[in-house]
């Protein structure tokens, strides 16, 4: 059996500890925030923080999670400084990838408070959009972060 | 053009309107047939409940471009409601819409004018109310977000207590009705978020990848690894060990034309996704790979540059071509080509589906609900009266999800099972068996006179078409691929020729973000920077020239109608003065006159309507001594008419410089044996943060022409732009797409 808190509540999981957290959070806890992008940790659409630091879910077993706390953009309730930042810049276009790059972002935030722009393209290179939000994603941060764009 | 009608409540069961609502149902005749005329079929709804909320569906798919939004705005403004107090709701897949196929950057195009119609008629309606309650002049009763008020005597009612009143009116004829002027507008072109925007924010946005339905099983389901294989055998037994896999499903194959029938495999159906996935891989297939296993898309890409070089089908003819080559000064020819392209949206093709009853049940994230009735039912054997398709959030399309396939799957395997069935194709399945932008190869030929001016002009190309999807023998290309930047070349040039040659097909072709344009104008702008620099001239300067004085130009292709995006020329000409005018403003607003390229630094520039939309695009390389590019600035300067969600518009154009990077530098799905050799991001390369334009900026032309598209239309001059820059910067003309298969240093 693994143990892990997921957004603050402590939850049980009897399964297969090879599953990814991934389908465990959108099959099995119906939180269905955190999407599928490429199952090969590729895409960066399934980001969440485990123990405070962004990873990609597809590629996290139940069994790495054992024991850990799982946020995922459900947890941020809307009230992220990056969320309030991504509604006044306008992000998101079909908005499928933008979970992942929020918490890929405030992941980011976390270590660099005041980001560069290598910072940010290091950060966020692993997080891919096909609709091409990567300029407003950009700014949006630095919005949050309090830098000039 | 259109009629109006007041609904019955139970017209619209869907929702639940209160006693005393307005309800207003739309029909545009134009869609209709004469016998269909008698009858009504609304196709946009108003709906006014007693509360004083208003309701109004959107019928169109919501990709990422903003449409489901921006058509209930119009609405709105019209109405002159609060948008606070107005709920949008998705259609639900019926013809009674007229078209819901989302794709062809014509949602705002077909359908602003009937929203304003449909708008302006309740507000019209519910001021005739207040009037007649107050005993005043209904001329002095106005609209006032959400409430009608009467200045003179301080009257105000809300729209809520008006409506029943206002059901009970006639329809005020259309052509009595007055519209707002645009300085009035709230919403239009104001910056209002998306309707869906917040949820999306907040991981609450409904996709087809989370849809669901009780009781349902996850299924995942191997294709033939080859177009057109059959399943020869399977072994099942490993996979239904998987703890959660509860069924082993065949699929038939598709009998050509594909069309968009599922391709055909066999299906794990399990308890859950995981499930799902471990079961397949665990199942065991042979395949009999049939005729296209010897396809190879390197030879074929080579076939399809000789087959240019030959003469072809004449799809344009002007002058006298062979006479102008025999007279030039000079000839100059180059050949292009690109790749076969996988659409890739962020969300593989996902959908839920239920048959109970003889009747189907679906959720899906799809471009085109109607087509998804069409396909369930041609799969089932039903009538598509009997399919219920739900449209959800789409996570991308770019023309991938206009083909429903995957839906069709999902409710044949209900059938199979008695239980809802939600199919979610992989990131593997979704690179492997797409609907692939096709592959093309083409020849450009020019005869120039002694200043280096093109007297005449022939190009050809070669793809396999779209057409074959519904028949396929096809082996040219459809009037629509040839009327995107093919047979309708604006050049002032006196001997003129375009030509198709035959392509045998031999894999899913389908319909990517701006279609054949792309390769078009790949190969057109990229050589016309190849006449300018021949010439020693400014590349938009000799642009200019080529495009001659400001005019309207009828296009008269041979052997085929121009297809114009299905508009007649006379409502949207092609116009070289809006082309002239957007290239002025490029040049102006990137500092073209004194961008002077230096080593490994450069500017390219070029200029492409399409979707009945004007963009010119000037975009700056650097390029490290490694080879290595980064794109610092990209200046796109649009008329697209017409806007009515501004902001939306400028960030499609962003999102085009993005696409039209990956298209460029390197997206490519290659074909060995018959088989995909990309399966996921790793080898199908999608442009990431760092390789994208660092600063796209985008300059739209205040037009107050008819609106045009706005989706596709950034993308088709982008790779030119790059190419044209990299030239600049290092002096290497590349005709071959992807660019990163050639070395820059």
């Amino acid at each position: 059996m693994v143990q892990l808190k997921v957004n603050g509540v402590t939850r049980k999981f009897e399964g297969d500890p090879e599953m990814p957290l991934l389908w465990y959070l959108r099959d099995m806890l119906e939180m269905t925030g955190t999407k599928y992008g490429c199952g090969m940790g590729l895409c960066g659409a399934c980001t969440v923080h485990v123990d405070g630091k962004a990873v990609r879910s597809c590629q996290t077993t139940m069994a790495n999670a054992a024991g850990k706390s799982v946020v995922t953009i459900e947890g941020l309730k809307g009230q992220h400084p990056l969320q309030k930042a991504w509604m006044a810049a306008s992000v998101p276009q079909c908005g499928y990838c933008q979970s992942g790059q929020i918490m890929q972002a405030a992941s980011l935030l976390k270590e660099h408070a005041k980001p560069t722009d290598a910072q940010i393209d290091e950060a966020m290179q692993g997080n891919i959009c096909r609709c091409g939000t990567y300029g407003r994603i950009r700014s949006a941060i630095k919005t949050a972060a309090g830098v000039k764009a | 053009m259109s009629t109006i009608k007041v609904m019955e409540r139970r017209a619209f069961l869907k929702y639940t309107f209160g006693a005393g609502a307005l309800i207003l149902g739309t029909h545009v005749e134009s869609w209709a047939s004469d016998a269909d005329k008698a009858a009504f079929h609304p196709d946009v709804f108003v709906g006014i409940q007693p509360t004083g909320e208003v309701i109004i569906v959107a019928h169109r798919s919501e990709m990422g471009t903003g449409s489901k939004s921006t058509l209930p705005m119009v609405v709105a403004d019209e109405l002159d409601a609060d948008w606070k107090r107005v709920r949008v709701e998705q259609a639900i897949g019926d013809e009674k819409y007229g078209s819901q196929n989302t794709d062809g950057s014509c949602s705002i195009r077909d359908f602003v004018a009937i929203m304003k119609i449909a708008g302006a008629t309740a507000r019209t309606m519910l001021e005739t109310a207040a009037a007649q309650k107050w005993n005043v002049p209904a001329g002095e009763c106005k609209a006032q977000l959400g409430y009608i008020v009467h200045a003179k005597s301080g009257k105000k009612a809300g729209f809520g207590e008006l409506a029943a009143a206002a059901a009970k009116l006639p329809v005020p004829d259309k052509a009595t009705l007055k519209f707002k002027p645009e300085s009035e507008y709230r919403y239009v072109n104001k910056n209002v978020p998306n309707v869906d925007q917040l949820d999306i924010i907040e991981g609450r946005g409904t996709f087809g990848m989370d849809a669901k339905m009780p009781g349902m099983l996850v299924a995942s389901i191997e294709h033939s690894p080859v177009y057109g294989g059959k399943m020869a055998s399977f072994d099942a037994v490993e996979a239904k060990k998987v703890a959660g896999v509860r069924d082993v499903i065949v699929l038939d194959p598709f009998k050509p034309p594909h069309n968009f029938q599922p391709l055909g495999g066999v299906a794990v159906l399990a308890d859950h996704t995981w499930a799902a996935l471990q079961g397949r891989k665990k199942l065991k297939v042979e395949w009999d790979l049939g005729p296209n296993a010897s396809y190879d898309s390197d030879r074929y890409r080579e076939q399809l540059l000789a087959t240019a070089k030959q003469p072809g089908k004449v799809v344009r003819n002007q002058g006298d071509v062979e006479a102008g080559f025999a007279s030039a000064a000079k000839i100059h020819e180059a050949s292009y080509s690109t790749p076969l392209l996988s659409h890739a949206p962020m969300e593989t093709p996902a959908a839920v589906a239920e048959f109970k009853n003889g009747k189907v049940v679906c959720h899906a994230a799809t471009q085109n609900p109607q087509a998804v009735q069409e396909t369930v039912a041609g799969a089932l054997g039903i009538d598509k009266k009997d399919v219920t398709c739900h449209v959800t959030l789409l996570g991308g399309g770019f023309g991938r999800k206009s083909k429903p396939d995957y839906v069709a799957e999902a409710a044949l395997l209900s059938k199979k099972t008695g239980k809802p069935v939600k199919v979610v194709w992989s990131r593997e399945d979704d690179i492997r068996n797409d609907f692939y932008h096709s592959t093309a190869g083409m020849y450009m030929k020019a005869g120039l006179d002694a200043s280096g001016k093109p007297t005449t002009w022939l190009h050809r190309s070669a793809f396999p078409s779209i057409g074959t999807t519904f028949d396929d023998k096809a082996e040219y290309a459809m009037e629509l691929e040839m009327g995107m930047g093919w047979n309708d070349l604006p050049y002032d040039i006196p001997n003129h020729r375009a030509e198709n040659g035959p392509a045998k097909n031999h894999i899913r072709i389908g319909w990517l973000r701006a279609v054949a344009n792309v390769y078009h104008a790949f190969a057109i702008h990229s050589f016309t920077d190849e006449l300018a620099h021949l010439a020693g001239k400014d590349p938009i300067e000799y642009t200019l020239g080529l495009l001659g004085p400001g005019r309207k130009i009828e296009m008269k292709p041979v052997g085929m109608n121009y297809w114009n995006h299905n508009q007649k020329q006379s409502d949207f000409p092609v116009d070289t003065a809006r082309m002239r005018n957007v290239i002025d403003l490029v040049a102006q607003k990137s500092g073209w006159a004194n961008r002077k390229a230096s080593k490994g630094h450069g500017w390219g520039f070029a200029a492409h309507r399409s979707f009945l939309t004007y963009v010119a695009v000037v975009t700056e390389v650097e390029v490290d001594d490694r080879g290595r590019l980064t794109i610092p600035n990209m200046h796109i300067a649009v008329d697209a008419g017409q806007t009515y969600n501004r902001d939306r518009v400028i960030s499609q154009f962003e999102g085009a410089a993005t696409f039209g990077t990956s298209i460029a530098m390197m997206s490519e799905i290659s074909v060995k044996d018959g088989k995909v050799q990309q399966s996921n991001f790793h080898n199908y390369q999608v442009a990431r943060m760092p390789e994208s334009p660092r600063n796209t900026h985008i300059h739209l032309i205040n037009s107050k022409e008819l609106a045009a598209g706005v989706g596709e239309p950034g993308v088709p001059p982008v790779p030119p732009s790059i190419a044209n820059a990299i030239f600049a910067a290092t002096g290497k003309r590349v005709r071959d797409l992807p660019m990163r298969k050639t070395k820059l240093v």
